[in-house]
C-alpha cells in the first residue's frame, strides 16, 4: 500500500513540475530512480525507446511503464493517474481566464527562466545515459568505439542527410537494434 | 451530464491516443482532423491557444489540450473523461508491451538489441535538446541559466523540482529587471 501512495506522490510532483513536454519528466524519472531503486538507468533508456516506438503521448507512457516496473498493472495505472492529476487540476482552473493566463507578466516571466532550466536538466539526464553507453558507466573506462560509430550514422541520418531527417524515430530505434543484434553490442 | 457525449468524448480521445505517435506538436493534425473538422468541438484558433496555454502550464501537452476541450464540450466531468480517453491507450499498449519485453529480456539477443537502441536514445535526446535549445537560449541571461542548471543537476545532489523552482522565480526577475 505503501508504494502506491509514494509511487502516486512522485509522478505527481514529476506532473507539477517537469515543464517543456514529454522528454522534460527524464530528469525527474531519474531522480526517482536513483532514490528509490524502482527501476534502473539501463530501464530507463529501455522506457524512452519503448515509449517513442508506441502510440501516445512520451510523458505519459514513460509513466506508465516506470509504474509497471515498480508495482505492475496496479502501478502503472497509479504513475500515470498521478502524471496527468496535477495536469487535469491546473487546466481546469487556468480555463476560466485563458487569454490573461498566458499574456500575464508572471508567466512569461517564470517560463523565460523555465525553458533554459528544462533544457539543461535533459541535457544532465543525457549525459548520464551517455556515460554509460559509451563508457560503459564510468568516465574513466575506454571509449566503446561500437557505440560511438553508430551515434554518428545515426546523427547524421536524423540531422543532417535531407532524405531521412524527416523520418519518425521508431525508423531509427529499429535500424539500432537491428545493428545491435548484428555487431553484438 | 449527458452519457452520449461523454462516451463520445472518451471514444474520440481515446482513438486520438492511439494513433498519435510522440504527443505534443505531433498530435496537432490530427486533433485538427477529429475535434475541429468531424466534431465541431472547437475552432482552429482555439487550438492553438490551448497549445500555447499547454506549454504555459506544466505538464504533457497533449493531457492538457485534451482536459481543455472536454471541459469546453462537457464541463469538469467533460476534462476528466477526455483527459482518460487520451491515456487510456498508453496504459494498455505500454502494460502489454512492459510484460513481454520483461519476460523476454534476459535472451542475449534482446540484450544486444536494446544496448543498440540505447545508442539511439541518446542521440534522440540529444535531438530533443538542440530543438527546444533554439527555443529557450535566446539571450545572454538565459544562456547564463542554461549552465548554471546543467552544471547544479551534474554536480549537487538536488531534486529537479529545486531547479524548477529557482529557474522559474529567476525568470520572473530577470524579465522584470530588464523592463527597468
Amino acid at each position: 500500500m505503501m508504494t502506491y501512495i509514494n509511487l502516486f506522490w512522485e509522478f505527481f510532483k514529476t506532473g507539477l513540475f517537469a515543464v517543456g513536454g514529454g522528454m522534460a519528466t527524464l530528469p525527474f524519472l531519474y531522480d526517482i530512480s536513483d532514490r528509490t531503486g524502482w527501476f534502473t538507468h539501463e530501464q530507463l533508456a529501455d522506457m524512452i525507446a519503448v515509449s517513442e516506438s508506441t502510440p501516445g503521448p512520451i510523458g505519459v507512457n514513460m509513466a506508465t511503464y516506470s509504474g509497471y516496473i515498480t508495482a505492475g498493472i496496479p502501478g502503472a495505472l497509479i504513475s500515470t493517474l498521478g502524471l496527468i492529476t496535477p495536469s487535469v487540476i491546473v487546466i481546469l482552473l487556468v480555463a476560466a481566464f485563458l487569454s490573461a493566463f498566458h499574456e500575464n507578466k508572471y508567466v512569461i516571466g517564470a517560463f523565460y527562466g523555465l525553458r533554459p532550466a528544462s533544457s539543461a536538466m535533459i541535457s544532465a539526464a543525457g549525459l548520464i545515459l551517455a556515460r554509460v553507453v559509451f563508457f560503459a558507466g564510468n568516465f574513466s573506462n575506454p571509449l566503446n568505439l561500437k557505440a560511438v560509430i553508430l551515434a554518428v550514422i545515426l546523427l547524421a541520418f536524423t540531422n543532417a542527410v535531407t532524405f531521412t531527417k524527416k523520418l519518425h524515430p521508431v525508423i531509427w530505434i529499429a535500424f539500432s537494434a537491428i545493428a545491435g543484434i548484428i555487431f553484438k553490442y | 451530464m449527458n452519457i452520449k457525449l461523454l462516451c463520445d468524448l472518451f471514444i474520440t480521445f481515446a482513438k486520438i491516443g492511439a494513433v498519435t505517435f510522440g504527443g505534443g506538436y505531433a498530435m496537432l493534425p490530427i486533433l485538427q482532423r477529429e475535434i475541429v473538422e468531424n466534431k465541431r468541438w472547437g475552432t482552429d484558433e482555439e487550438l492553438a491557444d490551448y497549445y500555447a496555454v499547454g506549454q504555459c502550464t506544466p505538464g504533457v501537452i497533449a493531457v492538457n489540450v485534451a482536459t481543455f476541450i472536454g471541459r469546453k464540450t462537457g464541463g469538469i466531468t467533460g476534462g476528466i473523461i477526455a483527459t482518460i480517453g487520451v491515456v487510456f491507450p498508453s496504459i494498455i499498449i505500454i502494460t502489454l508491451l512492459a510484460g513481454v519485453i520483461q519476460f523476454y529480456s534476459t535472451l542475449e539477443w534482446v540484450k544486444h538489441a536494446f544496448s543498440g537502441i540505447r545508442v539511439c536514445v541518446c542521440v534522440l535526446i540529444f535531438n530533443a535538446v538542440m530543438k527546444l535549445f533554439s527555443k529557450a537560449i535566446i539571450d545572454i541571461n538565459t544562456f547564463c541559466l542554461y549552465l548554471i542548471i546543467l552544471a547544479g543537476s551534474v554536480f549537487l545532489n538536488l531534486p529537479p523540482t529545486v531547479f524548477v523552482v529557482l529557474a522559474g522565480l529567476a525568470g520572473i526577475i530577470l524579465k522584470m529587471t530588464v523592463k527597468r
